[in-house]
């Protein structure tokens, strides 16, 4: 199971990879999302993958009884989805804008910030 | 409850600035009020850290290492404050310089919340709230970098926003291997759980990821291409809290985690870290010496400091760390100076490039002297805080050997005075170029930039207690029983 979660970690960082480096701002952030969904994966197989009984605590007990999952790891996915997902959101509303001012989304056409003849010192 | 109001009173003040959207008066009114009371809350913090020693709270009162702590030690409570301090300056200096516009799209609320990360970064003792910290941090200060909405400003947002987010990325899963190999989150659980662990894979690993992603934060060589594409394009309040405060987050993320948390001390990450930081250096300063407005020289200049502020934890002697941190506390204040400085430039002479401003010695010779300060104290210049904090650096370099390292330091204070001195040629000794007349400077803008200058001489003249209590910070770090004993051994 680690190992197949490994491979699809591995497959959507190159994916994700080759998306970042096309030079346009959208498909870079869906290579973005891809990467950040392996990082969730990497969080999650941290938590020991197995057929493990539900965290859940029994009446009368005070603690979950040994060979429960853990749950924290999940808890932070949960927080890292969420998180990402505003950023997400954010992220395509400037590209959106982005094109709406600057006409482009080509990353090496965007040079308003940086102009390139200001560069030395003209 | 004291540790989480540093964090709950920028928050309050965000949620009651939206509520006075429709009033500008009143939402410069409830800002500033709340950043006092920020500065009031720090300072009670302060005092009780310099009473007690580090103080540690659990959130929701259950005990460390099961619950979220919060923990107050010299050198967090020390960045709060000065936070704190600039952030109450660089809202002053916003009332003449962020516009209309910009403070009806919610400048006020973001600048709070941005705060309100900052702080919780600085107290937090806990290595996966730290990054959600850094996200409520990074997510305000998107939103005031576009936040005026001009082309400039979204085309450096892009490229902010895109590098950063790979940081996060790196963030997170670096704290998932390390929740994996150790089962822990509690940075001073991990202390122990790490102990004669580091050279295993997963840790390494791990250490890795983290060092991406807080030196992306701080903008070190060779992750910094954010920084000078995005710095000088927002208003100029903007420009001076982001460079005071965003990146000393991540190099205090840096000096906590890699003290702490992993025992670096004699390992490969040391030789990194000191390449990293000489090589921020030397690219920053070279970077500077190559731009033609007053904010992008100073942009670079922030590549340039976070150096500095990385070699004492490389070098890691405690009389090394106490430079850096020296360097660190007294850089909140001169970056914040400096930026306020090109904003005043601007608004009197209507430019801050060095073809079309100018002529600001001649018509507002004082304003002129309160940029010297921060400047000098840049470029390590006496009697300014930035001469000690450079002292101590190329001393412990030299007593550990490191002559390289010494001569690294004093070079690039040396590209630094030329860049500083660039600035003021062209900004402050050159004759005036524009064709309107120069603007007096509002008092509003001048106090700030005073007390910048005030603060940075003050630091400098009397060095012996700050380096003394630099000293104290620097051992907190190295030797941190009383910081884990605050944190283990109960606490409210």
């Amino acid at each position: 199971m680690e190992v197949t979660l490994a491979l699809l970690a591995g497959l959507l960082v190159a994916s994700g990879a080759y998306l970042m480096m096309s030079g346009k701002l959208l498909p870079y952030l869906f290579g973005l999302t891809m990467i950040s969904n392996a990082a969730n994966l990497i969080i999650f197989s941290s938590g020991r993958l197995s057929y493990a009984d539900p965290p859940l605590v029994a009446p009368g007990q005070k603690a979950v009884a040994a060979g429960a999952a853990n749950a924290l790891p999940q808890a932070l996915i949960l927080t890292a989805i969420v998180i990402g997902f505003g950023l997400l959101v954010f992220a395509l509303t400037l590209t959106y804008r982005s094109f709406y001012v600057l006409g482009t989304v080509e990353l090496d056409e965007m040079r308003v910030a940086e102009p390139p003849e200001a560069e030395g010192r003209g | 409850m004291l540790l989480f109001l540093p964090v709950a009173v920028p928050f309050l003040t965000a949620v009651l600035v939206l509520l006075a959207r429709r009033s500008l008066p009143a939402q410069r009114a409830i800002s500033l009020l709340g950043a006092g009371a920020l500065v009031i809350v720090a300072g009670m913090i302060v005092a009780r850290v310099l009473h007690e020693g580090p103080v540690a709270m659990q959130a929701g009162a259950w005990p460390a290492p099961f619950g979220i702590s919060f923990v107050a030690d010299p050198l967090s409570a020390a960045l709060v404050a000065l936070s704190a301090l600039v952030a109450f300056g660089a809202i002053v200096f916003g009332l003449a310089d962020v516009t209309a516009d910009e403070e009806r799209h919610g400048h006020h609320a973001l600048t709070h919340a941005m705060l309100a990360g900052i702080c919780g970064a600085f107290l937090t003792g806990d290595i996966f709230n730290m990054y959600v910290w850094f996200e409520v941090m990074l997510i305000s200060s998107f939103g005031l970098l576009v936040v005026g909405g001009g082309a400039a400003q979204l085309d450096g947002a892009a490229k902010y926003v895109g590098l950063n987010l790979i940081a996060t990325v790196a963030f997170i899963a670096g704290v998932g291997l390390l929740y994996g190999a150790t089962g822990a989150l509690n940075m001073a659980d991990l202390h122990g759980r790490l102990a004669g662990r580091t050279m295993e894979t997963p840790i390494l690993v791990s250490a890795a990821f983290l060092i991406f992603a807080f030196g992306s934060k701080a903008a070190v060589f060779p992750l910094f291409f954010w920084l000078p594409a995005s710095y000088h394009t927002p208003s100029f309040a903007t420009s001076a809290v982001f460079a005071a405060l965003l990146t000393k987050v991540g190099v205090y993320a840096m000096l906590r985690v890699f003290t702490l948390v992993y025992d670096i001390d004699g390992t490969a990450i040391q030789t990194l870290l000191l390449w990293i930081a000489i090589l921020s250096m030397v690219v920053g300063a070279l970077g500077a010496l190559a731009q033609a407005t007053m904010r992008r020289v100073l942009g670079f200049g922030v590549i340039s400091s976070v150096g500095y502020m990385l070699l004492g934890l490389a070098l890691a002697s405690p009389l090394a760390l106490a430079g850096s941190v020296f360097y660190l506390l007294q850089d909140v204040v001169a970056k914040a100076g400096l930026f306020m400085s090109a904003g005043l430039a601007q608004r009197s002479a209507g430019s801050e490039a060095f073809g079309s401003a100018g002529g600001l010695w001649r018509a507002q010779p004082w304003a002129a002297v309160l940029f010297l300060a921060p400047a000098l104290s840049l470029a390590g210049m006496p009697p300014f805080a930035g001469f000690w904090a450079k002292f101590a650096l190329v001393k412990a370099a030299l007593s550990a050997g490191g002559y390289g390292v010494a001569l690294a330091v004093l070079g690039v204070g040396l590209l630094t005075l030329l860049a500083m001195a660039q600035i003021w040629n062209a900004v402050y000794w050159a004759a005036h170029r524009g064709e309107a007349a120069i603007r007096p400077a509002p008092a509003s803008m001048l106090a700030p930039i005073a007390g910048c200058a005030a603060a940075l001489l003050v630091a400098g003249v009397l060095a012996g207690p700050g380096l003394a209590a630099a000293q104290a910070m620097a051992a907190g770090l190295l030797e941190p029983e009383a910081y884990l004993a605050a944190v283990l051994g109960g606490g409210e």
